[in-house]
């Protein structure tokens, strides 16, 4: 099977690679990714990446908070209300630590999960990592992949287009 | 893996020093990727050097006397230590405090530091927050064992109980119970977060199949896309968004065990600030322990720089100085209440049983570190690392005197008695310093102990390692 | 004599047979050889014994006793016995030879709780601290539990045997050979059966021997009306504990004392001169430390004041004192008493009498106690000892007593006691003097036989066991008839045929079971028999007292003074875990007794607490470590008693010193001559409290009559308290609508006896934890009686304060409980449940009155099968890990609930009775629901001198305090 998922090109700085994101932005190619062996401001901009996670983080923070709060309410004041040395049933005061702690748990449960989610990890597998020298993508060099299933993805153009950034080297990734 | 055209990114600054003399790079001079990637993501992938199987070991052996104290613990009961009434807290939760107290240098370090953009962070984020763990895990363990019941400790989750019992939500202990819970998950979760792209690198340069198959497996499939390096980096930024109130309220959480009750010496408004600073102080000091001898051994003085020795030196003496302020509030207060409880507390604690305690306390924590004001000293690792140590053992005396002193002699005077310790009490104080030891050994030796991509953040942009 | 099966000895500390609510043992000596001796048969006869038991009562209610196997199956139940439902019986037991009114609970036989009698004179439903821990010795397995000679194990018919080939050859010279030794005894039908044997045996002779004997009041006993009393004087006398009448002198003097409204406050006028401080002078308005010795001349000065011969010219010191008490006597003529110790030579009783008479208060205040009728042919101790040294006598019955422990140093008991031919020793401990007889029969316990006693003021109770023998047991009265009757009847027939005499009346029947069941015969007087009418003592001729040269001038000299000890008495007590572990008065020393010194001494010396010094006296020398006890005359050391034991129980073993060692003759209370001188050692002595000092804390409150009457408020000290009901929440939330349940402690009355601490302890199964737990304070007492100092070292005015759980409304225990193992109910108690305790001890850290005790171990978990009967069943034994405290006896509460709503009734005020409350002498603990207000409570509760410990702190307690208040002479404050 020699279906191919994309084209990667090899830069030896990030300057380099965001400059070619770039231009691969410009020349109207989305479905592509640039990888670097760390987060390179404005890679991803240039790429014309989104992220909602802040929105979901947000999101989980107010259920855990609420969550915490109503489960010491229902606990103390509904389901089992004890007088505990005269204080009132509903101690509000006392519930705040809780719900603060609460929230703050949910909320990072979510940041955490969420990130890996959206990243579609765990994914043990991934074509890229039948090329050799993508093991450099974690050390020091820096790649733009632009996939097969691009629109304007084709094979001869892109491989030009891609060698007109000035790459140390240009593979065809197998799928 | 040295590549032919790799260009001397680094070589076109040269160490600098601020104007008053401070080391000031994060970086020594001639770094590249390379040079970095060896130096920290091969530390797992070789054996450990000499130094390591020692550290180990001794390391091991307190962790066996761990066990052995907490198996009789278990046997015979809370007996066996020198807890009685009135003083029915004793080095259990002493050293809970103190653990914990522990923990907060690294979330302060990874989150607040993160927040506030300070790069000095870089080289020492991974280590302090795999301190934090471990920290947070004797800690954890000290309520457990506290407990005259321990085999019912999970009473104080919520959980559907046949008979409708619930945790009572007044409590500070079940407070206690979801801040540190949080506080472990939270710590657990940035610190793997911040290690998912390293184990990456590890499991590219990794060699043998089972370290490649090992690291592949926890690197969860990490390829360095910019969507990705996106998201790691928001969900990071995030996270330490919420460790910050986090840090604050854990240990915050953790005095309102001592401000709610009515105890005198207890029942203070200045404990969350002051016990929060005191958490900061010896947390640090923890770190310093940790990464000198560590940076030595590793050689990793090219990393690990001066400049950071200097900040984390400056942070002690700051929160010391606020420590202290806490110290006099408290006297100054007990005499200002004009409260004969409070008063006497007061006066037990410095010229009581136990005053020389106290004034141990007081050499260690308020006399000992003024000698971070000279920079010679806060430049020098074995002068730094020695008072460092003084304030860890100031910090534990500090929760020994809040604790014990304060309890031996209460409201009821026909009822005041001393506490001494056991010396099961001892053991198990030093077995959970064996407990943290061996997990920290164990992190070193198979994990790469310094953020590998924020290092190379610095060496991309070397600005950034040179501002003061 | 030392088979493991026969007495406690043997076996080794902490197997789990031979732990009389044993302490708690270290983990060392868990499997320690012998640990398995017990037969495990013997554990199921005794279970079927207990449950034979039943028996008891079915006896009880047809007065006949049927076989015992019969009932053991339980197969037809007793129509009085309802399982889980307690049964209360009156019986009696013997202080110093003087009955005790009781009322024994038992549950389904088991007798588990020993009350007073209410309609007891000398009880008034109240009982001493001996009283209560009865109940444990019963269950001791260190008890002898067979008979034995020479350490082989024997049938009681063995001894039958033995006994009479003894006697035959006695009987040809009338028992010139044939002694009898006693105990003090005041039983009538056994002191019948002596006469009889007395009277077969004309050669024969009985003696008495008490180490705590009153032989010093020969004749001069009396009994006073305290609540007539305006002014009480005491000289060295500790009439309101360790009396035979102490129980009721503390009912009266109380009553006298008690102050709830200013008016009607007509409080008594107290002084008191002692050489050591004793409850009873802790209590004086005005006390004063003298020497023992000093105590006569003081009274005779006091005596010339009023008239009565003339004052030696002795310059006394205390003048203001004395002028003070002349006065006050001599404005209340006829209204006083005047009252010496035991402790005090005869000149002094006789002298005192001479005051009583004189003030008019003989007929009025004080009156001759009756006397009772003892057989002739009676001779001193001393003699008996003499006789025993020519080897003059060859068949010796000892019943109960320890002689070879606890006589006088120079009669030197021992060796004569080995020159006896044959030794015969009857007593429910195996101890020093069994040791060394021939025979030892076991006693059978005062629960577990019949007999009958006569208490101090000559009432008469008939002892009905609740109980069949735990072990081998044989009582006084069968022994007895064995010397005369060829075949013993049993105790049961002996006493009722004394009773009923030859030919019963027909109205017998009635007026027996009428005597038994009230505790007291008031229907029909003791028969009397063909005795000598002697007076109750034996003359004092023996005693070498007047023999005595009181040596003028004898400065600053030390002085040994010899006093019971307040725990284990005369040592009888020795193996009883719940005494030893009772804190002993003001030192709140426990498992150990220590020289007594004052603390001008120890300065002067340079001693400590805990030093071991060597006393040296009439050439005998004995190692004892001290304590330094305020209140303590400037030279007078006092040795308790009854320590030191050797051949005892687990408990009792290498505990204290024996200071009988030093107790001679002539000087069995205190002599001069004593030299004392520091050694290199210490011994560890274990308190309970160790601040005497309230450190001017809102937990004490006290003052004089007159300030009370000048400012009726001035307790509650308002300033300082917040307002009642302040609150920053709504009132409203919890009404407590119905029962309110609250509690008040006088402590103007409380006398500081320790009785609620150790009544308590039996009523709600409190462990016994032992010296090495003790001394890391984990002591379990739920009610712990506080001794506050305050005045003086030399001579502290001495304040006792018993403190329960208060049972706060705002309790601060209850908010840190993590999972509400401590919350409040709807009528306002706090509740501890045990079963949902996890042990964080939060609560306890935050009780500021620190009432909470914890399981650090597990106490209970190595209690004997016997031991385990005198466990409440109503209670839960606690186990290792949980938080327990003062319940307000809510078992009982529940009972009365139960009662009441079975008739459907409310719960009566005065219906529930804690324990603690039960027990007290005074009636100082009140308990009753607030919301009715006109329950005693409530009456107390709205005294002006009704007060809450540490009030500022606004946790409202349930249980409150009354002031103390001393009736001080305005002339004596100045130099008090």
């Amino acid at each position: 099977m020699n279906k191919t998922y994309g084209l990667l090109a090899e830069f030896s700085t990030h300057e380099k690679l965001i400059h070619a994101a770039e231009e691969a932005y410009a020349a109207g190619f989305r479905k592509m990714d640039g990888y670097a062996p760390f987060a390179v401001e404005g890679l991803a901009e240039a790429l014309g990446k989104k992220n909602r996670l802040p929105l979901l983080v947000l999101i989980g923070g107010i259920i855990g908070g609420t969550g915490g709060y109503f489960m010491e309410w229902y606990a103390n004041a509904i389901s089992y209300p004890i007088n505990i040395g005269g204080r009132p049933i509903h101690s509000w005061p006392a519930f705040i630590p809780i719900t603060f702690e609460l929230s703050v748990l949910c909320a990072g449960l979510t940041a955490f999960f969420g990130s890996l989610a959206l990243n579609g990890l765990p994914r043990p597998y991934h074509p890229l990592f039948h090329i050799p020298e993508f093991d450099r993508a974690s050390q020091d060099r820096f790649f733009l992949c632009i996939e097969a299933n691009d629109a304007k993805f084709h094979p001869k153009e892109t491989r030009a287009f891609l060698a007109g950034l000035g790459p140390l080297s240009i593979k065809e990734v197998p799928e | 893996m040295n590549a032919p055209d790799q260009s001397p990114l680094t070589s076109n600054f040269s160490p600098s020093q601020s104007p008053l003399g401070y080391p000031t790079n994060l970086l020594a001079p001639g770094q590249t990727y390379e040079t970095v990637n060896a130096t920290i993501a091969d530390v797992p992938l070789k054996p450990a050097p000499g130094p390591w199987w020692v550290g180990f070991i001794i390391a091991s052996l307190l962790l066996l006397m761990f066990l052995v104290a907490v198996t009789w613990l278990f046997i015979k009961g809370v007996g066996i230590w020198g807890v009685n009434v009135p003083v029915a807290w004793g080095f259990a939760i002493v050293n809970f405090v103190w653990w914990v107290g522990i923990a907060h240098a690294g979330t302060f370090i990874s989150a607040i530091l993160l927040l506030l953009f300070q790069p000095w962070r870089t080289a020492i984020n991974r280590f302090t927050e795999a301190m934090t763990l471990f920290a947070v895990c004797c800690a954890g363990l000290m309520p457990l064992l506290h407990l005259g019941r321990p085999w019912v400790f999970y009473w104080l989750l919520p959980y559907p109980d046949t008979m409708r019992l619930w945790p009572q939500f007044r409590s500070p202990l079940v407070w206690d119970v979801f801040a540190v819970g949080t506080y472990f998950t939270i710590s657990l979760l940035f610190w793997y977060l911040g290690l998912v792209p390293d184990l990456a690198t590890v499991r590219d340069r990794a060699k043998k199949l089972w370290q490649k198959k090992l690291y592949g497996f926890f690197a969860l499939g990490w390829r360095n896309s910019a969507a990705h390096w996106q998201r790691h980096q928001i969900a990071y930024l995030l996270l330490a968004g919420l460790a910050t109130p986090l840090v604050l309220s854990v240990h915050s959480v953790v005095s309102f065990d001592f401000a709610v009750a009515i105890v005198p010496g207890w029942h203070s408004t200045i404990f969350p600030p002051y016990f929060v600073a005191g958490a900061i102080y010896s947390g640090f000091a923890m770190a310093l322990n940790i990464i000198i001898p560590v940076r030595k051994i590793y050689h990793l003085e090219h990393l690990i720089t001066g400049r950071y020795l200097n900040n984390m030196a400056n942070i002690m003496l700051v929160t010391g100085m606020i420590v202290a302020y806490g110290y006099f509030i408290e006297a100054f207060m007990a005499w200002y209440s004009g409260d004969i409880f409070e008063i006497y507390m007061m006066m037990n604690r410095a010229f009581g049983p136990y005053g020389w305690v106290f004034w141990l306390l007081m050499l260690c924590n308020v006399l000992v570190p003024q000698a971070l004001w000279s920079a010679r000293i806060r430049r020098n690792a074995l002068l730094l690392f020695v008072v460092a140590l003084f304030i860890n053992v100031g910090m534990w005396i500090e929760r020994f005197v809040i604790v014990i002193s304060s309890l031996n002699r209460d409201y009821s005077p026909s009822t005041w008695a001393m506490f001494y310790p056991t010396k099961w009490d001892w053991m198990t104080l030093f077995g959970s310093v064996g407990l943290f030891l061996t997990l920290l050994f164990l992190f070193i030796k198979f994990l790469p102990m310094i953020s590998i991509s924020e290092t190379r953040e610095l060496v991309a942009e070397p600005e950034k390692a040179t501002t003061p | 004599m030392n088979h493991p099966a026969s007495n406690g000895r043997a076996r080794p500390q902490g197997a789990p047979d031979g732990s009389a609510s044993r302490p708690y043992q270290r983990e060392t000596d868990e499997f320690v050889p012998g640990s398995n001796e017990w037969p495990d048969d013997l554990s199921r006869r005794e279970f079927l014994r207990l449950a034979g038991a039943t028996l008891a009562l079915a006896g009880l209610n047809s007065c006949t006793k049927q076989p015992l196997e019969t009932i053991v199956p339980y197969v037809k139940q007793p129509e009085i016995v309802i399982p889980g439902k307690p049964l209360r019986f009156a019986t009696a037991s013997q202080f110093g030879g003087f009955g005790q009114g009781l009322l024994v609970t038992a549950y389904e036989g088991r007798p588990t709780k020993i009350e007073g009698n209410p309609t007891h004179p000398a009880s008034l439903g109240a009982t001493t601290v001996w009283s209560q821990a009865d109940v444990l010795d019963l269950y001791d397995p260190d008890r002898a539990q067979t008979v034995t000679t020479g350490g082989a194990i024997k049938t009681v018919s063995d001894f039958w045997d033995a006994l009479n080939l003894a006697i035959e050859p006695l009987k040809q010279n009338g028992g010139a050979a044939f002694r009898i030794l006693s105990e003090p005894i005041s039983s009538p039908t056994l002191l019948a059966q002596l006469d009889r044997v007395l009277q077969s045996f004309p050669a024969a002779r009985w003696a008495i021997w008490d180490p705590l004997n009153r032989d010093t009041i020969a004749g001069a006993e009396v009994i006073c009306d305290f609540t007539k009393a305006k002014v009480v004087v005491a000289f060295d006398s500790d009439f309101l504990y360790a009396h035979p009448y102490a129980l009721r002198n503390a009912r009266d003097v109380a009553n006298r004392r008690r102050v709830i409204e200013p008016h009607g406050a007509g409080m008594n006028r107290f002084y008191a001169a002692e050489p050591t401080p004793t409850i009873t002078g802790s209590n004086a308005d005005h006390r004063i430390a003298v020497a023992a010795r000093d105590v006569l001349p003081l009274a005779q000065t006091i005596a010339a004041e009023l008239g009565i011969g003339v004052a030696t010219p002795r310059n006394i010191e205390n003048a203001d004192w004395i002028a003070a008490v002349v006065r006050d006597l001599n404005a209340s003529r006829g209204e006083s008493v005047v009252i010496a110790g035991e402790t005090q030579p005869p000149e002094l009783h006789a002298l005192v009498a001479q005051m009583n008479a004189m003030l008019g208060n003989m007929g009025n205040t004080v009156a001759a106690t009756p006397a009772l009728s003892l057989p002739g042919s009676q001779i001193a101790f001393g003699d008996l000892v003499e006789e025993m040294q020519r080897s003059a006598v060859e068949l010796l019955v000892i019943f109960g007593g320890n002689p070879r422990y606890d006589a006088p140093a120079d009669f030197n008991f021992a060796d004569a006691f080995n020159k006896v031919k044959l030794r015969v020793h009857h007593s429910v401990y195996f101890n020093e003097t069994s040791r060394h007889s021939h025979w030892h029969v076991p006693a059978t316990h005062f629960l577990e036989s019949w007999s009958d006693t006569r208490a101090f003021d000559g009432s008469v109770s008939i002892v009905q066991p609740l109980i069949e023998p735990m072990y081998v047991g044989v009582s006084a009265h069968e022994i007895l008839e064995a010397v005369t009757e060829r075949s013993p009847r049993s105790a049961y027939e002996i006493l009722r045929s004394h009773w009923s005499g030859p030919e019963p009346a027909p109205d017998f029947e009635a007026k027996w079971r009428r005597a038994l069941s009230d505790g007291v015969v008031t229907e029909f007087q003791p028969p009397s028999f063909a005795g000598a009418g002697q007076s109750i003592a034996p003359a004092p001729s023996a005693t070498p007292l007047e023999k005595r040269q009181r040596s003028e001038a004898r400065g600053s000299q030390l002085e040994i003074l010899f006093r019971p000890d307040v725990s284990v008495r005369d040592g009888r007590y020795a193996n009883n875990g719940w005494l030893q572990e009772l804190p002993r008065r003001f030192s709140s020393l426990t498992w150990d007794n220590a020289a007594l010194i004052s603390p001008e001494l120890a300065k002067a010396a340079g001693l400590n607490n805990g030093d071991v010094v060597e006393l040296t006296f009439r050439d005998r020398k004995l190692r004892a470590p001290l304590w330094i006890q305020p209140g303590q005359a400037k030279h007078s050391v006092t040795l308790p008693l009854g320590y030191g034991r050797e051949i005892v129980g687990g408990v009792g073993r290498n505990v204290g010193f024996n200071a009988y060692a030093l107790r001679t003759s002539d000087s069995l209370w205190f002599a001069d001559d004593l030299t004392i001188h520091k050694t290199a050692d210490r011994h560890w002595l274990v308190t309970t409290q160790h601040h005497h000092d309230v450190t001017g804390r809102g937990i004490l409150h006290d003052g004089t009559l007159d300030e009370f009457l000048a400012d009726p408020h001035y307790a509650q000290k308002p300033e300082e308290l917040p307002p009642l009901g302040y609150t920053l929440y709504d009132p409203s939330e919890y009404p407590y609508k119905g029962y309110k349940w609250g509690m008040v402690v006088d402590l103007n009355v409380c006398i500081g006896c320790h009785a609620c601490t150790i009544a308590c302890q039996a009523e709600n199964n409190i462990p016994v934890v032992g010296k090495q737990q003790v001394g890391v304070h984990r002591e379990m007492h739920w009610i712990r009686v506080s001794t506050f100092y305050s005045g003086t070292e030399e001579n502290p005015r001495i304040t006792h304060q018993p403190v329960p759980c208060m049972h706060c409304e705002n309790a601060p225990c209850e908010l840190v409980c993590p999972v509400a193992a401590t919350a409040h109910d709807n009528e306002g108690l706090n509740l501890q449940i045990y079963n949902r305790c996890v042990g964080t001890r939060y609560c306890s850290n935050n009780c500021p009155y620190k009432v909470r005790r914890f399981n650090f171990l597990e106490y209970n978990g190595r209690l004997s099968p016997s031991e385990k009967l005198v466990k409440n069943p109503d209670v839960t034994v606690r186990s290792r890990g949980v938080m327990e405290k003062c319940t307000y006896c809510i078992q009982r509460i529940n009972a009365a609930r139960i009662t009441a709503e079975l008739d459907q009734r409310k719960i009566r005020d005065g219906e529930i009775v804690p324990a603690c409350a039960q027990v007290c002498p005074v009636e100082a603990i009140t308990f009753g629901n607030m919301n009715d207000p006109r329950s005693r409570l409530m009456r107390l509760k709205r005294s002006p001198l009704n007060y809450w410990m540490l009030g500022e702190l606004n946790t409202q307690p349930r249980t409150s305090y009354l002031a103390k208040l001393r009736n001080v002479n305005a002339e004596l404050v100045r130099s008090d």
